[in-house]
């Protein structure tokens, strides 16, 4: 009994273990493709071959040589990159500051229109991102904003106090008998914030870095919105879009790959820290106190 | 149903009776929701009408400056020594009304018809002349902006009353107002949250809230290709905008194409919810099946997927699908090995509307899954340990513990997600968008492609063909759909909080 019980084990996890394997494959596999091709040699388009023939740098090096032999001016990745992370660090700060302050005052403090703001904050989170757009599009127009980077910052920080619930959650896991003895003790609203909730939420401030760091990476719509056909105002996202287009394709296929897999590494490796911090933050918070 | 009744229940019987009790939750949820919202309408009146009332009142009652306050802004308060904010009351009056005569009112009167005055040339001699019309964009933009501003000078209009009023009741007291140096204090105390929030209110009003009053407006007016500022006008028109997706006799293409695009949208969220729940559920649980080594391993390589940027794999499986792509090359080698010569070349995307409606599923099911697997993996793993170690002590099998325990659990805790997920869907921009661009294009839809949904079309309606008014029609109507979801989820989490069944 105890044998055939244990054997019935061994072949279940054999089984499962095979199709993971083939499931982590099929799931991987289009990434490594990426990969192996930002470095081949040979052809400029699709190749009816999944491994390349010969290997080389030089798609790298043509993605940096803006204007160049091998490259085109209309592709400056170098620029697109700079311009990314300069976008990023700016909304990055706001955002920070933004759901931090919001979520704090939601969290900690009592006062009247609590409610009806949480709750209009609730209702502007339904509506459609992109209806406003366009709105926003000839709001920054008519501020003189548009097609410039600083236009950008302003859109992916602007509705960061939206997005509050994640950290006032954890804001909220935190015991009240700590704000109270700090007020017993004279401490302002001000101090218990900067000397005992902010040091105390390590995790998911880092957490809120970096997804307001991550956000201007990976968001293309507004970015085409309001950067139309400035190309040397672009983010990678949209640059990277704009090098699939048929102008393109046929020519910087292989600088397209390759400039994608210099826009996914660092964020990937990103996000897998943030998410590590994600679920520290989550599951951290009832232990404290 | 009683407590005992439910504990007596199988799980599958549990959840049949959860999956029922939802969806007949809903009527009530919808009618609570009108409920609520006609409760707040009452609630609105009589806080208008009471502020009338303390208007008179506060009026009657108060001295020459308080009087006074009622026309000029912050006398009260510097008659009664509370110099600074007196000032800044009186500032602000300043200058909304320089703002309202150098700027606001020439847009703010003609908001009723958005500008009578086209751009034209006008024949000066022997030149001819373009004189500039009025721009029914920058009215409307700047009408709201005012009509904004307004409503903010009254609310300090009304605290200018309130304070002045205080200020002379505390001075009857024989009490001295606060200084300067105190107030600076309390904002870092007592009125933190206005430290706080002043910031992110002020540009969630003017980047959020700012654009979809102008939205909603756009929403009645005829501004679209025809009707383009600053060379033509545009105006109020009502309804129109709604009545034509809907008009199968004047308007047959846009109405055709809102109907099947919105029943596309539902399949593709009910389709693309569920696979990606039942399917992430499967491969969470053997992932965390105990037992299973390199758990790590397994869920880094699935997670991989969504740490990568969206548009990325996005963008690589649009090329990886071309007719020359990855996947048709693969097909060809595999075919080669069972004798076949032929290249194969699938049309993916771009010919036939079931094959790209496909192909678009598949390919979430492998951006979505490992989101799934993500948030299901943090559940089981969070399971009580006790729950298991009892049902050990007490003999049962490890299938017994599995449709006791972990089944009933994981649909417990992940029901209200399925739904968010469900509301994500039909806002699901970046898959479609990216994939297909909305097609295999069509020319029995108005502005959009077989693939496309609901959001997509309206992006592709602003964005390329510049339909503005229908853009924001259709935006509305998503928004009504989601809203309702989103709020019956929220009344019944909170009523699943309430009976606290794993806590």
């Amino acid at each position: 009994m105890i044998k055939s019980y244990k054997f019935r084990r061994v072949l279940a996890n054999t089984f499962i273990y095979i199709l993971l394997a083939v499931l982590g494959i099929i799931w991987v596999s289009p990434f490594a493709y990426l990969l192996m091709h930002s470095f081949r040699a040979e052809s400029t388009i699709n190749v009816p071959y999944l491994i390349p023939h010969e290997w080389t740098l030089q798609n790298y090096i043509d993605l940096f040589n803006v204007g160049g032999e091998g490259g085109s001016a209309a592709i400056n990745f170098p620029r697109w990159f700079l311009n990314t992370l300069v976008v990023a660090i700016f909304s990055c700060i706001i955002s920070t500051i933004s759901v931090l302050a919001v979520s704090y005052a939601f969290s900690r403090l009592r006062f009247g229109a609590r409610k009806k703001l949480m709750n209009i904050a609730m209702i502007l989170g339904m509506f459609p991102g992109f209806m406003t757009m366009i709105a926003i599009y000839y709001l920054l127009k008519a501020m003189g904003l548009a097609q410039n980077l600083v236009a950008l910052v302003i859109c992916y920080s602007c509705g960061a106090g939206l997005g509050f619930q994640i950290s006032k959650g954890f804001f909220d896991t935190i015991p009240r008998a700590l704000d109270e003895a700090a007020t017993i003790d004279g401490a302002t609203k001000n101090q218990i914030f900067w000397k005992i909730i902010l040091p105390m939420s390590k995790p998911i401030v880092v957490y809120t870095v970096l997804t307001s760091f991550i956000g201007p990476w990976c968001d293309f719509i507004l970015a085409k919105i309001i950067m139309g056909d400035k190309r040397e105002l672009y983010t990678v996202a949209i640059g990277l879009q704009s090098m699939t287009s048929a102008e393109f394709i046929n020519e910087y296929y292989k600088q397209f790959l390759a400039g994608s897999v210099l826009v996914a590494i660092p964020i990937t490796l990103l996000f897998l820290k943030m998410q590590k911090y994600y679920v520290e933050g989550v599951t951290a918070g009832g232990v404290k106190g | 149903m009683t407590f005992v009744e439910y504990k007596q229940l199988n799980p599958f019987q549990r959840f049949a009776y959860n999956f029922k009790k939802f969806f007949k939750n809903i009527p009530g949820a919808v009618g609570r929701f009108f409920k609520g919202i006609g409760k707040a309408i009452v609630k609105f009146f009589k806080t208008i009408v009471n502020g009338f009332k303390n208007y008179g009142t506060t009026f009657a009652k108060g001295d020459w400056a308080t009087k006074l306050s009622y026309v000029i802004f912050g006398v009260g308060d510097i008659s009664k020594g509370k110099i600074y904010k007196g000032i800044l009351f009186f500032l602000s009056e300043v200058l909304y009304i320089m703002y309202i005569i150098f700027f606001g009112w020439q847009f703010i009167s003609k908001f009723g018809t958005l500008g009578t005055v086209e751009t034209h040339t006008v024949q000066k001699g022997i030149i001819k002349q373009t004189v500039f019309g009025d721009n029914s964009m920058l009215i409307l933009l700047y009408s709201v902006l005012t009509i904004v501003i307004t409503i903010v000078v009254f609310a300090i209009y009304i605290a200018n009353i309130k304070d002045a009023y205080k200020h002379q009741v505390m001075r009857e007291n024989g009490e001295k107002p606060t200084s300067f140096r105190h107030d600076l204090k309390d904002f870092m105390d007592g009125k933190y949250h206005i430290t706080l929030l002043s910031f992110p209110v002020l540009m969630i009003g003017i980047f959020n809230i700012l654009p979809l009053i102008f939205m909603i407006l756009i929403a009645f007016t005829n501004y679209d290709k025809a009707h383009m500022p600053p060379g033509t006008l545009f105006t109020w028109v009502g309804l129109d905008n709604f009545t034509s997706l809907f008009d199968i006799v004047n308007t047959p293409k846009k109405a055709k194409t809102f109907l099947e695009l919105t029943e596309w949208t539902l399949i593709w969220a009910v389709v693309a919810t569920f696979t990606n729940y039942i399917l992430g559920m499967i491969v969470a649980l053997m992932i965390n099946k105990k037992g299973i080594k390199l758990k790590a391993l397994w869920r880094t390589l699935f997670v991989i997927t969504i740490a990568v940027p969206q548009f990325v794999s996005l963008l690589l499986m649009n090329q990886m699908l071309q007719t020359n792509g990855a996947i048709n090359v693969l097909l060809t080698d595999i075919s080669h090995l069972f004798g076949g010569t032929e290249r194969v070349e699938i049309q993916f995307l771009n010919s036939s509307t079931l094959m790209a409606r496909m192909t678009v599923i598949i390919v979430n099911i492998w951006v979505g899954i490992p989101y799934t697997i993500l948030s299901m993996s943090g559940i089981l793993m969070n399971i009580p340990e006790d729950l298991y170690e009892s049902a050990r002590i007490d003999g049962a099998t490890p299938f017994k513990t599995f449709t006791a325990i972990t089944l009933p659990y994981m649909i417990f805790v992940t029901t209200p997600q399925l739904i968010t997920q469900f509301v994500g869907n039909i806002n699901n921009f970046n898959v479609i968008y990216l994939l297909t661009g909305g097609g295999p294009t069509t020319e029995a839809y108005y502005q959009a492609g077989r693939t496309d949904i609901l959001v997509t079309w309206l992006f592709t309606l602003s964005m390329t063909s510049q339909d503005y008014g229908l853009a924001a029609a259709i935006g509305i109507l998503v928004f009504i759909v989601c809203a309702t979801l989103s709020l019956i989820i929220y009344n019944n989490s909170k009523s699943m909080k309430d009976e606290e069944a794993f806590s």
